[in-house]
């Protein structure tokens, strides 16, 4: 098709009316319960108008609550990384390494975050009334630093031969091989590897925040639904996705910048 | 004794015998050069002197000293520039200066770097990354880089073969000209008799790989400096690119490479029409076996 002036533009809002009017055919036909788009924006205006207001525990602001779930992925993804980095390192540069933990990650790696939270919350049972957070963290790190691990060990093990045999003429120390050849020489596959994490976290929170029941998205997402107020969960929905969004655009943006390394 | 030696080195790959009985003798000061074919097996060669390779058999020794591992008294100029991409043109050559020099104070250090960087005539693009820069300005900075590093020797692994004409000639009467500035030991690697010519002072054919082994020397009798343009017709050089030329092409044709393939000769039985198909006819076995045939075909390149 040949592009036009601002089709950047009218397309994308072509694709958002053709969707909205298969919802709204829904809502007429087969699908009774489900709200209509006019009905869901109504019943959220409050919520979008005064993003930020406070009204109870579970009563708030859809921005005040992705706003507690940014907090809580920021904390979990940051340990996935902590973590998984120099996993992803270990992996790479020993075959022994890899020969003895990589079937029990492959095995790991595919577990669903559903199956990790009763885990999280047994291993903090402990730990009060932060059990859920700790609960929570867990499962987000350990759902979310895979990517980070598996890319960083391809990212070493791609370096080329070029840069190592640099390394070895100059007869570089071991960290500083590590500092100035082999992270910098990886750091573009690293940053897949972030980019996928983030997603993954991302999705873990809301089932995370949906069985412990804590305010943010996802817990305002079950809330609403055991409320019967289902405009709200379209709501929550369209929020995260669009907060999905907007985080993977920010890595794919902070990725481009090493790419060009 | 001589400053950098080999005796009988040989190396091969798997079963692969790529150099067999390589024996070289190199002077302090003196610029080798050695031609071959591609493939012949003169990365592997210089990339054993480098250390980076170890041989199968024979030795290696620079300066009396075994050579067993990579280390900054031998600076190598790679064919394919190998820079760190992420490091400027600047940071590299601090990289090699630095490793070598671990006691320098940083005032110390920049102003060395800078010399080389001069020396190659790079100021201007000091604080570009490699993938800003040309062919020819990435091997500059790798040529700065091994010089930094004021290694005993200068290993140049086909410096120039990836650049255009021009640039190359640029490039040679530069090389040319930082050897004659400091006489360093070097060893030139290339594929161009004349470039060897140019700039060495014995230029050392390899044969044609496989087993390939180094031939007789020829000594360049050109005075130096060296000129581009009345060199072509200097007699001199005519000769020596003649008997260089010829001994390399000889030591091509000598070789009869025999390629000894197992042949299998398909089923060639013809069906008997007379014969009604069964179901089971698939079964059937064909009354030949397969037919293995030993062939061998002598290549003459």
């Amino acid at each position: 098709m040949k592009s036009f002036k601002f089709d950047w533009l009218v397309l994308p809002l072509i694709g958002v009316a053709v969707v909205l009017l298969l919802w709204q055919a829904s809502c007429a036909t087969w699908a009774k319960d489900l709200p209509t788009p006019a009905k869901t924006w109504e019943i959220s205006k409050p919520y979008i108008m005064e993003p930020f207001a406070k009204r109870g525990e579970m009563d708030q602001g859809i921005l005040r609550f992705t706003w507690y779930s940014l907090i809580l992925v920021a904390k979990g993804y940051f340990l996935a990384l902590v973590i998984g980095t120099p996993i992803g390192f270990f992996l790479g540069l020993s075959k022994t390494f890899t020969k003895a933990f990589d079937p029990i990650i492959q095995v790991l790696r595919p577990v669903s975050p559903l199956a990790w939270l009763p885990l999280g919350l047994v291993l903090f049972m402990g730990a009060g009334k932060n059990a859920s957070e700790l609960g929570a963290l867990f499962t987000i790190a350990i759902c979310s630093m895979w990517p980070t691990v598996l890319n960083t060990a391809v990212g070493v093990r791609a370096i080329p031969q070029d840069y190592l045999n640099v390394a070895k003429v100059l007869k570089l120390s071991r960290t500083k091989t590590l500092f100035k050849v082999l992270i910098p020489a990886s750091l573009p596959y690293m940053f897949t590897g972030f980019r996928l994490s983030l997603g993954i976290a991302w999705l873990v929170i809301v089932a995370a925040e949906m069985l412990t029941g804590r305010p943010g998205v996802g817990g305002f997402l079950w809330q609403e639904y055991n409320a019967l107020i289902y405009e709200h969960i379209i709501l929550c929905i369209v929020t995260i996705g669009v907060v999905g969004f907007i985080l993977d655009r920010l890595m794919s943006l902070v990725e481009k910048k090493f790419k060009t390394a | 004794m001589a400053y950098l030696e080999l005796n009988n080195v040989s190396k091969s790959f798997g079963g692969a015998s790529v150099l067999k009985d390589v024996n070289l003798a190199v002077e302090q000061g003196e610029f080798v050069a050695i031609v071959g074919f591609s493939g012949a097996g003169k990365t592997t060669l210089i990339s054993m002197i480098a250390g980076l390779l170890k041989p199968t058999s024979g030795s290696l020794k620079l300066n009396g000293r075994e050579i067993t591992e990579p280390g900054p008294d031998r600076g190598i100029v790679f064919q394919n520039y190998s820079l760190l991409p992420w490091l400027t043109v600047f940071e590299n050559i601090l990289l090699a200066a630095e490793a070598v020099n671990p006691n320098w104070s940083p005032d110390k250090l920049k102003e060395h770097v800078e010399k080389y960087i001069a020396m190659v005539n790079l100021t201007p693009a000091r604080n570009k990354k490699p993938s800003e820069l040309s062919g020819g300005m990435r091997q500059r900075v790798s040529v700065a880089r091994a010089l930094a590093m004021n290694p005993q020797i200068l290993l140049l692994d086909e410096p120039l073969s990836a650049l255009d004409a021009l640039t190359r000639a640029t490039l040679q009467d530069e090389i040319s000209r930082i050897w004659s500035e400091d006489k360093k030991t070097v060893v030139l690697i290339t594929n161009d008799p004349d470039e060897g010519i140019y700039l060495a002072d014995r230029i050392i054919p390899l044969t044609a790989g496989p087993n390939a082994t180094l031939g007789p020397s020829f000594k360049v009798g050109i005075p130096r400096p060296r000129d581009r343009k009345s060199i072509n017709h200097n007699e001199h050089f005519k000769q020596l690119r003649r008997d260089i030329v010829e001994f390399m092409l000889g030591s091509k044709s000598e070789r009869h490479t025999a390629i000894t393939k197992k042949m299998i000769l398909p089923d060639i039985e013809p069906e008997d029409l007379n014969i009604p198909r069964t179901m089971t006819a698939w079964r059937k076995t064909p009354i030949r076996k397969r037919e293995q045939k030993e062939e061998s075909v002598e290549v003459k390149p």
